[in-house]
């Protein structure tokens, strides 16, 4: 018998149903400071994600750092062709989420189990912000 | 969401596609938050320059702008990525100067001051209590929010423009009474003096409070603070906490008491710092090369009375070789300090003044880093410290008269 598969409630959704390789953080994150623009990667050094491409990742991260930037910034990397493809937060700010809305990319806040307890990087998530609801789809290794 | 007749027939396109479009943005944002109802607001203050927003910013702009998009509330911009007076002999990219005039241009033509000041509060415009307003960069909010008791979230670029248009807001967060009331509590038993020791304030409370709802509440300050004071204060919570509000109990018009700060709220939790606290923060600073050869007065802007002390402090001093000090400033500041002979007198000792950036944005900032040599960089500005280390700088906070020793001595202390 297979282990039944995780499956997340969020709190509040914006955007289109989507599927994809989930990139499960420890860090916050800012698509200023932690992000190269032009290349999509992860470069500020020390971050727990340093050197990750987030290119069509749904990307989970506990909390969102940084001021007023994000707001133009997911617009400017998805007009570069190298936005994730949803922005998991456990607890977010305003600007991250007019940034998401701004992009037309998928953000959603609050969960009802944290990712980094059932999910890894690599696995296959599908996150559906009418639902509310973040299912596991395939496991990395599996 | 519960919508006007007058929102009803923006979204049907009645005052066109810029106005319809804008509104349609915000109400997802409101949807989001779960907002009622949308509010009117008197003031916008938007961030808009070509490092933020990039190539796809600015094409929004152009598009916009061409489709007779146009501001009807009044709208102030924040600080840019340049000076131009100075882009060259900084080693900014000329194409990107040249894509930040035609940005500007856009912004102008529908309708926005292009005022380039973070410190919108001290130079262009005071709310008043209760007063909604669609300000962005974070520094301005909380100081709307804390210390006018106006209402503001933080807005980014795309929706205080958004705003501007519509002359309306969402009304979530701290628009509403129940996100304004006291998180927690934390009691100042340090007397904080100068500028960088409230700049530590807020950090020691911002970096052990990460979030947007947390709203500390001040206790036992003991004298009244400066508006530079609390402008040095709320940039760092906001920079370190990506906090919006805070109360100072005596101080702030929504606090006369701590029962009324906190609004029926019990405190999450109460902290107290102490004058060791801050000098922890201080000493927790490492200098790994002992160079010290860049030092800035920077994020946020100096007020005028910022400007004099710093003259009077680098007065008959100079720069010590090799070492690079910037001072950024708004317009009429520089302006008010020309006239006083304050910008004169730092510029004979071989500060470098910039108007209408703030250096943590400037273009370039990495390049330039390199280029100088500059692996350390040294500030009264908590909020610096903090924001500039994407540029890969090791930071350090000081006293304001320890820069200005350390800038003239070239000896790191």
């Amino acid at each position: 018998m297979s282990v039944p598969r995780p499956t997340i409630r969020v709190k509040r959704a914006f955007g289109m149903a989507v599927q994809g390789e989930a990139v499960v953080s420890e860090e916050g994150f800012s698509p200023r400071y932690d992000l190269d623009r032009w290349s999509g990667v992860i470069t500020r050094p020390g971050h727990k994600l340093e050197g990750i491409n987030i290119r069509d990742k749904i990307l989970f991260f506990p909390t969102a750092k940084g001021g007023i930037a994000a707001g133009w910034a997911f617009y400017d990397i998805k007009a570069k062709g190298i936005a994730p493809k949803a922005l998991i937060f456990g607890v977010t700010n305003p600007v991250m989420v007019q940034g998401a809305v701004f992009a037309n990319l998928t953000i959603t806040e609050g969960w009802s189990r944290d990712p980094r307890e059932c999910l890894k990087t690599g696995d296959i998530v599908r996150v559906d912000p009418q639902a509310k609801t973040i299912e596991l789809l395939k496991r990395a290794n599996g | 969401m519960k919508l006007t007749a007058e929102e009803r027939a923006m979204l049907r396109g009645k005052r066109g596609e810029p106005v319809r479009r804008a509104l349609e943005l915000q109400i997802e944002v409101g949807r989001f938050y779960g907002a009622k109802r949308c509010v009117p607001v008197t003031n916008v203050h938007m961030m808009g320059d070509i490092e933020v927003m990039g190539d796809g910013g600015l094409e929004h702009l152009r598009r916009l702008a061409r489709s007779g998009a146009r501001c009807e509330a009044a709208v102030t911009t924040n600080a840019r990525c340049f000076d131009f007076a100075h882009a060259e002999r900084l080693g900014q990219d000329a194409g990107e100067a040249a894509k930040e005039r035609r940005l500007i241009g856009y912004l102008r033509q529908m309708n926005v001051m292009t005022t380039d000041t973070c410190i919108n509060y001290q130079t262009l415009y005071q709310p008043h209590f209760g007063e909604r307003l669609a300000w962005g960069d974070t520094g301005t909010v909380i100081w709307a929010n804390s210390v006018c008791g106006a209402r503001s979230n933080f807005e980014s670029g795309p929706f205080a423009l958004a705003a501007a248009m519509t002359r309306r807001v969402p009304e979530y967060g701290f628009h509403l009474d129940a996100h304004r009331r006291g998180t927690c509590v934390v009691e100042v038993d340090a007397d904080p003096g100068d500028l960088a020791e409230w700049g530590a304030l807020g950090k020691l409370v911002g970096e052990s409070h990460q979030s947007y709802f947390a709203v500390p509440v001040f206790t036992g300050v003991r004298r009244a603070p400066t508006a530079d004071e609390l402008k040095h204060l709320g940039a760092s919570l906001a920079s370190y906490g990506s906090m919006a509000m805070y109360h100072m109990v005596g101080v702030t018009p929504e606090a006369p008491t701590l029962a009324a700060a906190l609004g029926g709220n019990r405190p999450k939790e109460r902290m107290r710092i102490t004058r060791a606290d801050i000098e922890r923060v201080f000493r927790s600073y490492e200098n790994p090369d002992g160079s010290c050869n860049f030092v800035v007065f920077s994020g946020p802007q100096l007020s005028l009375l910022e400007m004099k002390r710093l003259a009077e402090l680098f007065d008959d001093r100079r720069v010590h070789a090799g070492t690079t000090v910037f001072v950024t400033t708004a317009n009429g500041v520089l302006s008010a300090a020309r006239a006083l002979g304050y910008a004169q007198k730092l510029e004979a000792a071989g500060v470098t003044i910039l108007e209408g950036v703030c250096v943590y944005i400037l273009q370039n900032l990495t390049r330039m880093r390199a280029a100088n040599g500059w692996a350390n960089m040294i500030s009264n500005s908590a909020k610096i410290v903090n924001t500039i280390t994407a540029h890969k700088f090791n930071t350090i906070l000081r006293r304001t008269r320890d820069c200005v020793d350390i800038a003239c001595t070239g000896v790191f202390r």
